[in-house]
């Protein structure tokens, strides 16, 4: 049965619920397959997830691996393919709790960088799982900067051979998931080298286990490099060379090719490959950040509405937490980031489909645009969202901290978000660099693309509100947040320009700018957030009250960004101190409209319990009953040697002799 | 050094804890594997080992003094959590504040030596914080002089308390006291829980561990469910309130005592942030002078990463907080030890203020701390989330406190009480004195309010009073918009409570404003004190950079109240960079200075001789999934699917 504090959550819902989801999913017939794979993953036990908390990092990776070779079966059974429609479900459905992820980044590079033949010789093998493969770029000493790898590969023309090796210890491979005990193959990423003149960065294909008894091939020495805060099921792993022979057709040979005669040959554009950079980027925004944030959003929302404390009218019942003010100014501002994320999830992939449809024409025009977003947005969705998680563990209180809660393995997973695939500070800076050529461009007149063009078109002047319902116009918010990016890039832009012309270096100009072009970047990125919810809003059906509800999420992502950040917004006086007043009393006005529809928000999300795997979070609401439970099958509630051992002869007396 | 004895108040003090150090550092009974590699039952075990032996060998050693044993303490457990903390640091000293001298007698040396081994059970299942919301029952039975104690409800279960799911055999139970057919509210009630000999839970009593948690696997947080379990009547702790034997109720003198210990806990909270924060800046300045990456100038040798500007805003600013909140730490420990006289002679007067600015501060503070280590952490990119680093494990032990000992929230919110009573006051013409008297100030400016403007151009941004001066006016301004929202909410006929909860975002801002004003206000006046010239500039540095950086932070508050002009703004922001390169050169030394030896620190990037890389290669040698070259899952299931397909 359901609890009835969470039973009245759901009575008095503004919108459908069911509408909502099958908006999220893109379709109610994509609703329905999702639940369908989500059915058949965790009716089968195989995928259970049920004691992972209790597991230690083997008994984890065991798992992880067994239910990767059972996916394979399960795949079979049910029909489903790679490019199936189920396919994208499957990994939502077993929460990234699977082994083998790399395999597929090791295919998927095979593929993209490997010539025609290498292609035919390599992906069949990896298909039928012949082989197990990884993808070995970061080393211990560089990760992020690509070009101060230090691992090398020598071209030998007597052999017909590259020779790899790891010069010292920080050149050695750290951190590759699958390579420290599964993978027999990996892609290494290593200096070539011919007739001692180094060509850069190169992909080449290493054999590193066994096919027969999964023992380290000659001159391989990899591992596992231990403890993480999460990812216990994969083992990231360490792998050091010491010159190890491959043949020259290991090198993936798209773009690059030795010849036998060790003439270096690049043929086609590289440019491709920095799309598949952004490309992934992009992917995981959906499945490793917002998922997260939507189900740490469901978790706490819906403990809040369990949880009573403290009385709010004497006399009266104790308060569910959710009736705090406070606590809303908490959670509903993560609730309408998750919902601000999806969107921008939509729009980016959808311009990616078009970017990739372009550059399949050979038209590269879109690439600099579409990569400067992918980074930026990159960075500012996995930082906001990082942040929000861990806003929802610290909102549950102390139960929050158990790790039956779900949340701390949310955090410690999604935090991982914000270094792999580009250090975000990094990412920010090289949307900067091209925010910064932009504007230039702008400024002399030039064309920009579409996502900057606002750039040209600056408009000094004021921000027109006059009582705090204006600030609920999203015709008033945008602009406001364009003012900020415009005013942030152009005087950055300025004063990056005055450095220069100081005589000081560019190079030093730069890295003494580097803090405010951060700034100016998030601010790009949260304009395009906004503006986007915004318009997505208008093209909603106004059926069934989801857009009225979708209005005010999109009210308050705007309204909490201009509050916690005011600065921006007064600085130059665009806004006033008095219309600040207003966006203050608006903000909190919205808090109080949106706590209504809070739960109906999240179960929107439509997560399974099993999914969602938090004793404070399921559909029921029986968050102590669960709690109780669960605890009761922690091993540690099994007898302990420590009693024995230590505590009994501490008990009896061994003291008192002292 | 020197600023290392600063920071530890003389140079007698880290003399005597490097004593301490070497003591526990150089006994080979200390040692043991690496914690990152053992799961969680190994850790409990450990911890108790150790723990046992640590009470043994300070009798040996003949430790006493509290502050000496807090060190030793902290140097076997690495600064971890351990399974005997509450019995050491509630059960007795609870004993000895609220046991009568008979109760003391029957229970006191038996806990000292072990015997009896307690917990303090107060947290349920269902509450927390707010204390009058726990359903635990003690009903006197006249007729056999015992407590009958229940546990009525699931949400009544006891949840949390340290030591208590496989460790203590004792535990002092906060319970609602029903005598007479009525409820007398929370009291304290002796209660074992386990069989002295066999350990088995006693009957009536159902005990075991919470599971897993994000941090402290040493410890045994654990759930307690009582049914109809009976106690005499003599143990309830009873040097206060107490229960005749035909049931009367003799009602306590003053409840303000409690306060104290409050004050007192919280008060290491603060100590706790300062040196939590340190030790993960610690981690992330040193490794980034390790570090190198990419190039700032073309052609030349890739930079530590400690040279990009983007990086030194991440860490020194964190940097300057840590020494802040030392300082902080420091004057709220003195002035507790200060009042607590005053207290013990009955004079109760500044403990409310005492009391209303721990709260905030224990608030601010470990909010402040915990997005500090998540940002030394993130600065140490990828390796950083290796446990190797010993950050996640840092952040894991620190981020607890910003719920326990009091939410923070609600922490915030009654240093707003503290401080809407205050503005109230100064309202209607009293003076207030303390940390508050900033507010005299505004029934002045009210007077003249054209002046308000007019102070704008006196903050000069390279003088630190001078600063104090505009976190004290924003403080201000926030605390009177606070305070007159409430009574807008008031006017508008709404309950007093619910205009409170309408008002609890502003009220939050105001707290944490005031407190960002006291922290300014604090390490300012702590420079004045300080005489070598050498350390009193780089501590002005810092003292400049906390203040502008917070400034920065928060220039909204700044400019909506016209405290500083946008150009001053720019300045700031400026003057912030500015401040970087200045410190840089230092920026390893003042690390150096919170003098952590490295297996305190527990991290392979914050290694004091910087040799990063080879000893993390060692270190993940030893992990579990190494131990054998072949895992065994590869025998079990990715050779048969090979064969298979």
């Amino acid at each position: 049965s359901v609890n009835p504090d969470l039973a009245s959550e759901r009575q008095t819902a503004s919108f459908c619920v069911e509408k909502l989801t099958a908006l999220l999913d893109g379709g109610a017939e994509k609703t329905r397959i999702r639940r369908a794979v989500v059915e058949a993953i965790e009716s089968d036990p195989v995928f259970s997830r049920e004691n992972q908390y209790f597991q230690t990092q083997n008994e984890r990776y065991e798992a992880a691996v067994r239910k990767a070779v059972h996916l394979q079966k399960k795949m079979h059974e049910m029909g489903w393919t790679e490019d199936g429609p189920e396919y994208k479900y499957i990994y939502r459905a077993l929460s990234g709790d699977v082994a083998f992820l790399l395999h597929r980044v090791f295919m998927r590079s095979i593929s993209v960088l490997g010539s025609d033949k290498q292609v035919a010789k390599w992906i069949p093998l990896a298909t039928q799982h012949q082989l197990i493969g990884s993808y070995a770029q970061t080393e211990l000493g560089h990760g992020t900067y690509l070009q101060g790898l230090e691992t090398t590969a020598v071209f030998d023309i007597a052999t017909q051979e590259f020779i790899l090796n790891t010069p010292k210890i920080s050149a050695m491979k750290w951190w590759p998931g699958d390579m420290g005990r599964s993978a027999t193959h990996t892609v290494v990423f290593a200096q070539l080298y011919i007739h001692g003149k180094c060509y850069g960065i190169h992909p080449f294909i290493v054999q590193i286990r066994s096919l027969q008894d999964h023992s380290l091939c000659p001159g391989i020495t990899a591992g596992d490099i231990g403890p993480k805060m999460n990812f216990e099921h994969i083992d990231n792993g360490y792998l050091m060379l010491k010159n190890v022979r491959i043949p020259r057709d290991n090198m993936l040979s798209k773009f690059c090719e030795v010849r036998p005669d060790g003439t270096y040959v690049r043929q086609g554009s590289q440019k491709i490959n920095y799309f598949t950079m952004t490309t992934v980027r992009i992917s995981l925004i959906a499945d490793e950040v917002v998922i997260p944030l939507m189900k740490a959003c469901t978790i706490a929302i819906r403990y809040s509405a369990v949880r009573r404390q403290s009385k709010l009218k004497p006399g009266e019942q104790e308060a569910k937490i959710l009736d705090y003010q406070t606590q809303q100014e908490k959670l509903l501002p993560q609730l309408a980031a998750a919902y601000a994320f999806h969107f921008i999830n939509d729009y980016l992939q959808e311009l990616f489909d078009r970017g990739y449809r372009e550059i399949q024409r050979k038209n590269f025009d879109m690439l600099p645009e579409l990569h400067a977003l992918s980074s930026g947005f990159k960075a500012v969705i996995t930082h906001h969202s990082t942040a929000a998680v861990e806003i929802c563990l610290r909102a549950c209180g102390g139960h929050g901290y158990s790790l039956l809660s779900g949340l701390p393995s949310l955090y410690t997973k999604i935090l991982a978000s914000c270094i792999y695939e580009g250090e975000n500070t990094i990412l920010l800076l090289q949307t900067a660099r091209f925010l910064i050529k932009c504007f230039m461009a702008a400024s002399a007149g030039q064309p920009v693309p579409p996502s900057v063009t606002y750039l040209a078109a600056v408009k000094p002047g004021k921000c027109p509100a006059k009582n705090k319902l204006d600030f609920l116009s999203p015709d008033i918010y945008t602009e406001a947040y364009q003012h900020v990016a415009v005013r942030l890039i152009s005087s950055t832009a300025a004063k990056l320009q005055d450095l220069i012309q100081s005589g000081v270096k560019k190079y030093d100009a730069w890295n003494q700018c580097t803090v405010q072009l951060v700034q100016a970047a998030k601010a790009h990125c949260h304009y395009i957030a906004v503006k986007n919810f915004a318009e997505t809003v208008e093209n909603l059906e106004t059926k069934a009250g989801i857009q009225k509800i979708m209005k005010h999420l999109c009210d308050l992502f705007a309204l909490h960004g201009i509050f916690s950040n005011t600065g921006a917004f007064l600085h130059d006086g665009y806004v006033s101190a008095a219309q600040m007043d207003m966006v203050t009393a608006s903000y909190l006005d919205l808090l109080a409209v949106i706590r209504k529809d809070a739960v109906p928000l999240v179960d929107a999300f439509d997560f399974t319990d099993k999914n969602l795997n938090s004793a404070l979070g399921s559909y029921d609401g029986q968050v102590y009953q669960r709690l109780y439970e669960w605890a009761q099958k922690s091993p540690t509630n099994k007898m302990s040697p420590a009693y024995e051992r230590y505590l009994k002869p501490l008990l009896h007396n061994t003291l008192s002799k002292l | 050094e020197l600023l290392t004895h600063i920071l530890d108040g003389g140079p007698e003090r880290p003399r005597r804890r490097k004593e301490i150090e070497a003591l526990v550092l150089n006994d080979p009974d200390f040692q043991h594997e690496d914690l990152n590699f053992l799961s969680r039952s190994q850790r409990y075990e450990q911890a108790i080992r150790k723990s046992s032996l640590m009470v043994m060998k300070l009798r040996e050693h003949g430790i006493a003094d509290p502050e000496e044993i807090f060190w030793f303490k902290s140097f076997v457990h690495r600064g971890r959590p351990e399974p005997l903390d509450l019995h050491l640091g509630m059960f007795l000293p609870t004993l000895l504040t609220q046991a009568t001298p008979e109760q003391q007698d029957r229970f006191f040396m038996p806990a000292w030596n072990l015997e009896i081994i307690g917990t303090y059970a107060q947290t349920e299942m269902g509450h927390g914080t707010h204390l009058r919301g726990l359903e635990t029952t003690a009903t006197y039975d006249p007729a056999t002089q015992e407590f009958i104690l229940n546990s009525p409800t699931v949400t009544s279960i006891k949840w949390w308390p340290g030591g208590l799911g496989k460790t203590s055999n004792h535990a002092i139970v906060l319970a609602q006291l029903y005598t007479q057919g009525q409820c007398k509210g929370l009291h304290a009630f002796i209660v074992p829980i386990r069989q002295l000999g066999t350990h088995e839970p006693l009957p009536g009593i159902t005990v075991g561990d919470i599971g897993p948690k994000f941090g402290y696997d040493e410890m045994d947080n654990g759930y307690l469910k009582m049914d109809n379990f009976r106690i005499p009547r003599e143990n309830m702790l009873m040097k206060y309130a107490q229960v005749e034997p035909d049931g009367t109720y003799v009602k306590p003198v003053s409840d303000k005592l409690t306060y104290g210990t409050m004050v007192f806990i919280r008060s290491l909270i603060v100590g706790d942030s300062a040196r939590s924060l340190s030790r993960a800046c610690t981690i992330a300045i040193r490794y980034s002078a390790v570090r190198h990456q990419s190039e700032l100038k073309p052609g030349e040798p890739e930079p530590q990463i400690l040279d990009y500007q983007t990086q030194q805003y991440k860490l020194f600013p964190l940097l300057a907080t840590a020494y802040a909140f030392h300082f902080v730490g420091a004057y709220i420990k003195d002035t507790y030890h200060r009042i607590s006289g005053d207290i013990n002679e009955g004079d109760l007067s500044e403990l409310p203020e005492l009391h209303a600015l721990t709260a905030g501060l224990k608030a601010f503070t470990s909010w402040t701390a915990n997005a500090g280590i998540e940002e030394c952490r993130m600065a140490c990119g990828g390796h950083g989330y290796s446990r190797c680093s010993g950050i996640p494990d840092i952040y894991v032990t620190f981020t607890p406190s910003c719920t326990y000992e009091g939410e923070n929230t609600v922490m915030m919110l009654q240093t707003a009480r503290f401080l809407v009573k205050s503005y109230t006051q100064v309202s209607s013409g009293q003076q207030v004195a303390g940390m508050v008297s900033y507010l005299n100030d505004l029934s002045r400016q009210r007077i003249q309010p054209q002046h308000v403007a007019a102070r704008t151009v006196t903050v000069r941004i390279n003088d630190p009073a001078s600063l104090v001066e505009a976190y004290k006016a924003r403080a201000a301004r926030l605390v009177e918009a606070a305070a007159k929202n409430l009574q807008a909410e008031l006017n508008h006929r709404r309950s007093k409570e619910d205009a409170w909860n309408r008002t609890s975002v502003d009220l939050v801002r105001a707290s944490e404003a005031h407190c960002h004003y006291v922290v300014v206000k604090l390490f300012t006046a702590k420079l004045s004190e300080v005489s070598n010239a050498a350390v009193r500039a780089v501590l002005t540095d810092l003292c400049l950079l906390y203040a502008l950086f917070g400034i920065s932070k928060n220039t909204g508050d700044f400019l909506q109240a016209g405290i500083l002009t946008s150009a001053q703004i720019t300045q700031v922001n400026q003057h912030v960079k500015e401040l970087l390169a200045v410190i840089r050169p230092n920026a390893v030394a003042l690390v150096d200075s919170f003098d952590f030896h490295d297996v305190h620190l527990g991290s392979v990037l914050g290694r004091y001789d910087g040799n990063v890389y080879e000893n993390m290669f060692e270190w993940a040698k030893k992990s579990p999934l190494n131990k054998t070259q072949v895992h065994a899952s590869f025998h079990k299931h990715l050779k048969p699917m090979q064969a298979k397909l």
